[in-house]
């Protein structure tokens, strides 16, 4: 933290500093060493900050003109739509907003397990970043619920119903969960007290996230320590900003093009008709980002089963930074990793496709083929592999392979492919 | 071969975001209709609105509510657009209940275009009752609560059908290939000329069947020509914008000799 000494210019920012040194925060913050080599794999931190604050302004807004009650909550929600002055706009941002939040943090997620950014010493900026995801789901679920729609009903039902798999205790947590013996009115009043709640739980986690990531610093797609500062760094501002500010301004024309193109895309069409507890939807699916642990929860028979190895296909993340052997960080200089990357990429997606589709026939066998390399890449893959892979040479510093390049060429290129 | 798999996963992405909607056998894709609210600056046919909401109110609103509506949205922008006096004729035209008055009574006054659509009966169960067992759904966001959105109800409104040999059908029920299991309880109920257009177009049940569901298309969005327009500015002033930062972007990284 401590790269130099900074003393405010002026005298009052002086006396202010001195009693809470704000100013010494801003201006760690500006010049901040950072790698030169980011991709733009590395702006996604940035653009997920904009999403929460999104997310937290637009649902400020929602909250002021939502009603939390079984018998009024649809309605207030089409009130927003019709009646309030750009409603339609606040809310299609805030629904979309959700579905872009996730994509960013898929996004992130998985070039932080391309580049080995969870290694040491980063492994706990890793696990925070886990806990903000396991929060962030859980406010996207309650939040789905909160229009009181058909499939906000159902998804509660079949989520809540989960936690009465647990033996002898289950029905009573289920119970406990409702405040009621269904899904009903108290549940709905405690999931929006929880999902204006969660929100600035996440805040205070990402400030968390982003200090201990100022600890050690960035890991960088060559995945070697740098000195700080050095050749090889830029002060975060103006490189980093504006850098960052590119890459959002692009993820806005694609967010924008859901909001006011297409805004119910992403969303279920049965989500517009009003609950009904006593019709069941024909299929009632979570929203798109949770669909890859619904295929995993039902890609077991035992329903207690599926439930243990859908929170473990989440917790067996927690436990990563030690699953890896490798010492090598980035998957650049690791030929043979990088393929099981791609294949685990490529896997996620399919358990998200079959999750979307009734669990029968082909859907079934590939859901489990899916889940088992799930659980096969991080407790088989990850440990043998990083042990016997001959890794390919890393260079000294980020620097050296660009200016010299002479030594290893094909390297060279390797450093300098922008992914 | 990264860049192939990043092509290989927005691919996957794609196809994610785009899953066909489940469908049983029986149920026939519906027609696709080139609505002229489609596309990036899709806008209602004000003709059409006006149209469709005659056929509403003289045929669907005996049996289907709409009550998330006002009048006064008829005369809005973006909207059918009836005029002020024609918006206050037809709220004025129903008769609805206010109250409780000073005495504590509830009383029935004409209606004023701040009231909401009138519904046919006066709750769920009512409308159930009346309609066989089943409930006519409110139509107020019919167009989005409906796989297929506003053709699958054109299609369903022009999919009447004699049942195929082999099918029988149970008193009440209806023959329609567009409605899922091809059974729907509520009976056909456009024919040629039902409805007397007051612009003089011919009312066919196409021309009835179009001209309410873009009514009901607007109903469940009344904001979408605000929505398409507000996008398009949007989307010019963000590629600007991003434009003006990316050259900025390639200005400060010209200072040192890394690329961005």
């Amino acid at each position: 933290m401590s790269e130099h000494e900074y003393t405010p210019k002026s005298k009052a920012g002086k006396w202010f500093n001195d009693r809470l040194p704000l100013l010494t925060l801003g201006a760690h913050l500006t010049d901040y060493p950072t790698p030169k080599n980011l991709n733009y794999w590395w702006t996604f931190g940035g653009i997920l900050t904009f999403c929460l604050i999104t997310q937290i302004v637009t649902g400020i807004v929602l909250a002021m003109h939502y009603v939390a009650h079984a018998d009024l909550a649809f309605a207030s929600v089409e009130h927003i739509m019709r009646d309030v002055n750009y409603g339609w706009l606040i809310r299609y941002i805030h629904s979309n907003g959700a579905s872009m939040f996730f994509l960013a943090v898929y996004i992130h997620i998985f070039r932080s397990l391309f580049y080995g950014s969870y290694k040491s010493p980063r492994e706990v900026i890793w696990i925070i970043g886990l806990m903000i995801y396991l929060l962030m789901m859980a406010a996207a679920f309650m939040g789905y619920v909160l229009p009181w729609g058909q499939m906000s009903f159902w998804g509660a039902t079949v989520i809540t119903n989960l936690f009465s798999a647990i033996p002898l205790v289950g029905d009573s947590i289920t119970t406990w969960l409702w405040g009621a013996y269904s899904v009903d009115n108290p549940t709905l009043n405690r999931f929006f007290s929880l999902h204006y709640l969660i929100p600035f739980l996440i805040l205070g986690l990402v400030v968390l996230h982003i200090w201990a990531l100022h600890v050690p610093g960035n890991n960088n797609p060559v995945g070697i320590d740098i000195k700080k500062p050095s050749k090889d760094t830029v002060p975060f501002h103006p490189y980093i900003t504006i850098k960052d500010a590119f890459a959002l301004l692009v993820f806005m024309i694609i967010f924008a093009g859901f909001v006011f193109f297409t805004p119910n895309v992403l969303g279920h069409s049965d989500n517009y008709i009003p609950a009904n507890p006593l019709v069941t939807p024909a299929h009632i699916v979570p929203e798109w980002y949770l669909l890859p642990f619904y295929a995993i929860l039902r890609s077991v028979p035992d329903k207690l089963g599926g439930v243990i190895l859908m929170f473990s296909a989440i917790f067996i993340l927690f436990v990563l930074p030690w699953l890896d052997t490798s010492k090598v960080r980035s998957a650049v200089f690791r030929p043979i990793y990088r393929q099981f990357f791609w294949i685990l990429v490529i896997d996620v997606l399919m358990l998200g496709y079959v999750g979307a589709m009734p669990a029968e026939g082909i859907y079934l066998v590939l859901a489990r083929v899916g889940t088992i390399y799930y659980f096969l890449h991080f407790i088989i893959v990850m440990p043998v592999v990083g042990y016997l892979e001959k890794t390919d040479p890393i260079p000294m510093s980020i620097s050296e392979p660009v200016l010299t390049g002479g030594a290893e060429p094909s390297l060279a290129r390797k450093v300098n492919d922008k992914v | 071969m990264i860049k192939s798999n990043i092509k290989l996963l927005v691919l996957s992405f794609l196809l994610l975001i785009s899953l066909k909607p489940l469908q049983s056998a029986e149920m026939a894709d519906p027609i696709k209709v080139d609505w002229s609210f489609k596309g990036l600056t899709g806008t209602f046919d004000r003709a059409s609105l006006q149209r469709g909401f005659q056929v509403y109110k003289e045929v669907c609103a005996s049996c289907h509510s709409m009550q998330y509506l006002s009048y006064r949205n008829l005369g809005e922008s973006g909207g059918p657009e009836f005029s002020e006096q024609e918006v206050k004729a037809i709220a004025a035209s129903f008769e609805i209940e206010d109250g409780p008055d000073s005495q504590g009574e509830m009383f029935t006054r004409p209606g004023k275009p701040s009231d909401k659509f009138k519904s046919p009966y006066p709750n769920v169960q009512a409308a159930t009752a009346a309609n066989g067992g089943a409930y006519p759904p409110d139509m107020s966001v019919l167009v989005k609560a409906r796989k297929g959105g506003a053709n699958y109800i054109y299609s369903v409104l022009v999919g009447y059908e004699d049942p195929p040999p082999g099918v029988t059908l149970d008193e009440g029920v209806y023959y329609n290939k567009y409605m899922a299991g091809n059974k729907i309880k509520m009976p056909n109920n456009l024919t040629d000329g039902l409805v007397e257009y007051a612009d003089g177009t011919e009312s066919t049940v196409d021309q009835m069947a179009k001209d309410v569901t873009t009514f009901l298309a607007w109903a469940a969005e009344p904001e979408l020509e605000e929505r398409h327009k507000t996008g398009v500015k949007v989307i010019i002033y963000l590629v600007l914008l991003t434009i003006l930062v990316y050259l900025s972007m390639k200005k400060i990284w010209s200072r040192i000799d890394s690329e961005v």
